[in-house]
């Protein structure tokens, strides 16, 4: 089968889309430091829940496991935000 | 496969708690932290981020293939999957060598603690996960896995894919996390 008809082609090309808009878009100065690290932080936590969903295949697992799964990066990604808006800022 | 979703699930805690304890330091001294993030390679650990995720990708491909008994298009997934995975071991020795050759080191300062620390026990994973699957493609050449034989490649593919979503947290936390 061609690679291109297997879904984790396409979840797998929206990851890398993600990943140079954040490496190479979003972490330039042009953005405020809120705007990027919010950003940074709320795609990474949405490219975690597709590894999990599609290439480590929870789509398939039992509601409560998956559940569990899911929680992981928001809750990650919550952590690491509220210690960053807890941070004082650099005169 | 249960043990190996424990292993995950408690792999993946243990990560989130490294995190906060970061996140923790941080709160301290946060100019350090900042001073200190601009001497890491941006561009090099984005590039690390699409190695690993196009890593997980040729392994998730491979286990697609043995659902569907198409043995011919194993091997040469999984050896993908190693081979990614070995470029990352050589990228990071790179960056290690970088760093140690400027005089940076776990002493120098809590950030290069927590650098060496996080990506050190990364790249163990790493380490470890592109031997299982060299190990993988070894035997995939022999036509060992198919439809009714994939639980040991399920297992390794799912330990894999934590190695990548780690990553994906772990490269925004060190590399692009600017100061408010």
């Amino acid at each position: 089968m061609s690679v291109l008809r297997e879904r984790v082609t396409w979840v797998w090309l929206a990851l890398i889309g993600l990943t140079c808009a954040t490496t190479w878009g979003l972490s330039k100065d042009l953005f405020s430091p809120v705007v990027a690290v919010v950003g940074n932080f709320l795609i990474a936590a949405v490219k975690v829940r597709y590894v999990m969903l599609d290439f480590m295949e929870l789509r398939q697992a039992p509601l409560p496991v998956r559940a569990a799964f899911e929680a992981w990066p928001w809750v990650v990604a919550a952590i690491i935000l509220g210690f960053w808006f807890a941070t004082p800022a650099i005169i | 496969m249960e043990g190996v979703w424990v292993f995950i699930g408690a792999d993946s805690v243990i990560f989130a708690i490294l995190f906060l304890s970061f996140m923790q330091d941080r709160l301290k001294n946060p100019a350090v932290f900042e001073a200190s993030r601009h001497t890491l390679n941006m561009h090099l650990g984005g590039i690390d981020t699409l190695i690993l995720l196009t890593s997980s990708w040729s392994v998730a491909l491979a286990v697609q293939a043995m659902k569907r008994d198409e043995i011919d298009r194993e091997p040469r997934l999984l050896f993908g999957g190693a081979l990614t995975g070995l470029m990352f071991v050589v990228s990071k020795s790179f960056e290690y060598f970088q760093k140690f050759s400027h005089g940076l080191n776990p002493g120098t300062n809590p950030f290069f603690m927590w650098y060496f620390t996080l990506t050190g026990i990364h790249l163990l994973h790493v380490i470890a996960g592109t031997s299982l699957l060299t190990y993988l493609w070894v035997r995939s050449r022999r036509g060992t896995y198919d439809h009714l034989h994939k639980s040991v490649p399920e297992s390794v593919a799912s330990y894999w894919h934590l190695v990548d979503l780690l990553w994906v947290v772990l490269f925004p936390l060190l590399y692009l996390m600017r100061t408010a």
